[in-house]
């Protein structure tokens, strides 16, 4: 027996009216187990900002997340166009977003240095032409 | 502390949206248009000054635990996002000033 629970998302995309369900449910989840709440809000801040990118640079994707008692695991997966140059898109203040998704307030290039900072360990797998692959980690006590 | 309904009062701030949630507190505010940096700075309990009125704010908003958002300059709040905030129960305020001055005002208020 482990006491792990996990829980699956589809992420659609360029639906921003859904964009941040996933990230609210998990959120929801996480408040109902009790589960620190500094934790939670890191994961919120992550989880939201991948949902998202995942909404408006690769067409949609899926969330994979286990909540243990010591950790939080996310996993983004999506088969967008993959990241050219992972270095640069990790830079403050790069994007690549189009116009339309700027004038929603998008766009300022803070989304992947976000993640990076509210998580304690964060991968990118990424191919052109294949997809993007984003694994995150929260511990519950920093 | 102020709660989402005084600091309505106060400010003269008409309510959009979220009138069962009015007795939050409110401890701080924070203003900001860039979601991404709004995701990373915006304190819990704050209420968020913006002329951001579409769903994606709500999301935000509500992800971070704000006590309500304000929206400034007499901007629009689109259906999408009054619906989301209707069903969250999220309190969305509105005022014709911009977001300097009403934050200046705010900012004496909770002090
Ligand atoms: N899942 C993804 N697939 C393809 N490209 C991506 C993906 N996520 C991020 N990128 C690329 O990395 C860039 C930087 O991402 P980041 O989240 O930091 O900023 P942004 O999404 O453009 O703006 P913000 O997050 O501040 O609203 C993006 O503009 C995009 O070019
Ligand atoms: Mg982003």
């Amino acid at each position: 027996m482990s006491n792990t629970l996990s829980f699956d998302y589809i992420v659609p995309g360029d639906d921003f009216t859904r964009a941040g369900e996933a990230s609210s449910d998990v959120k929801h989840k996480l408040k109902q187990i009790g589960y620190d709440s500094d934790a939670i809000r890191r994961v919120a801040i992550a989880m939201y900002e991948g949902e998202i990118n995942m909404v408006i640079h690769a067409g949609g994707g899926k969330a994979h997340v286990e909540i243990s008692p010591e950790k939080i695991e996310m996993t983004l997966a999506d088969n967008g166009p993959g990241i050219k140059d992972v270095a640069l898109a990790m830079r403050e203040g790069y994007s690549t977003a189009p116009d339309n998704v700027r004038a929603l307030g998008f766009g300022a290039g803070m989304g992947l240095p976000n993640m990076k900072k509210s998580t304690d360990a964060m991968e990118i797998d990424t191919a052109i032409g294949t997809g993007t692959t984003l694994h995150m980690t929260v511990y519950a006590k920093r | 502390m102020m709660t989402v309904k005084e600091l309505a009062e106060r400010l003269e701030l008409k309510i959009l949206a979220g009138e069962a949630s009015l007795d939050r507190p409110v401890s701080g505010g924070y203003t900001g248009d860039l979601l991404s940096w709004v995701m990373a700075r915006l304190p819990a309990d704050a209420a968020w000054l913006t002329v951001m009125g579409n769903i994606n704010a709500i999301a935000v908003a509500s992800l971070k635990d704000a006590a309500c958002i304000v929206l400034t300059d007499s901007a629009p709040l689109d259906d999408a996002a009054l619906e989301k905030a209707q069903e969250l129960s999220f309190p969305v305020l509105l005022s014709e000033q911009d977001s300097f001055t009403l934050g200046a005002r705010m900012d004496g208020l909770l002090r």
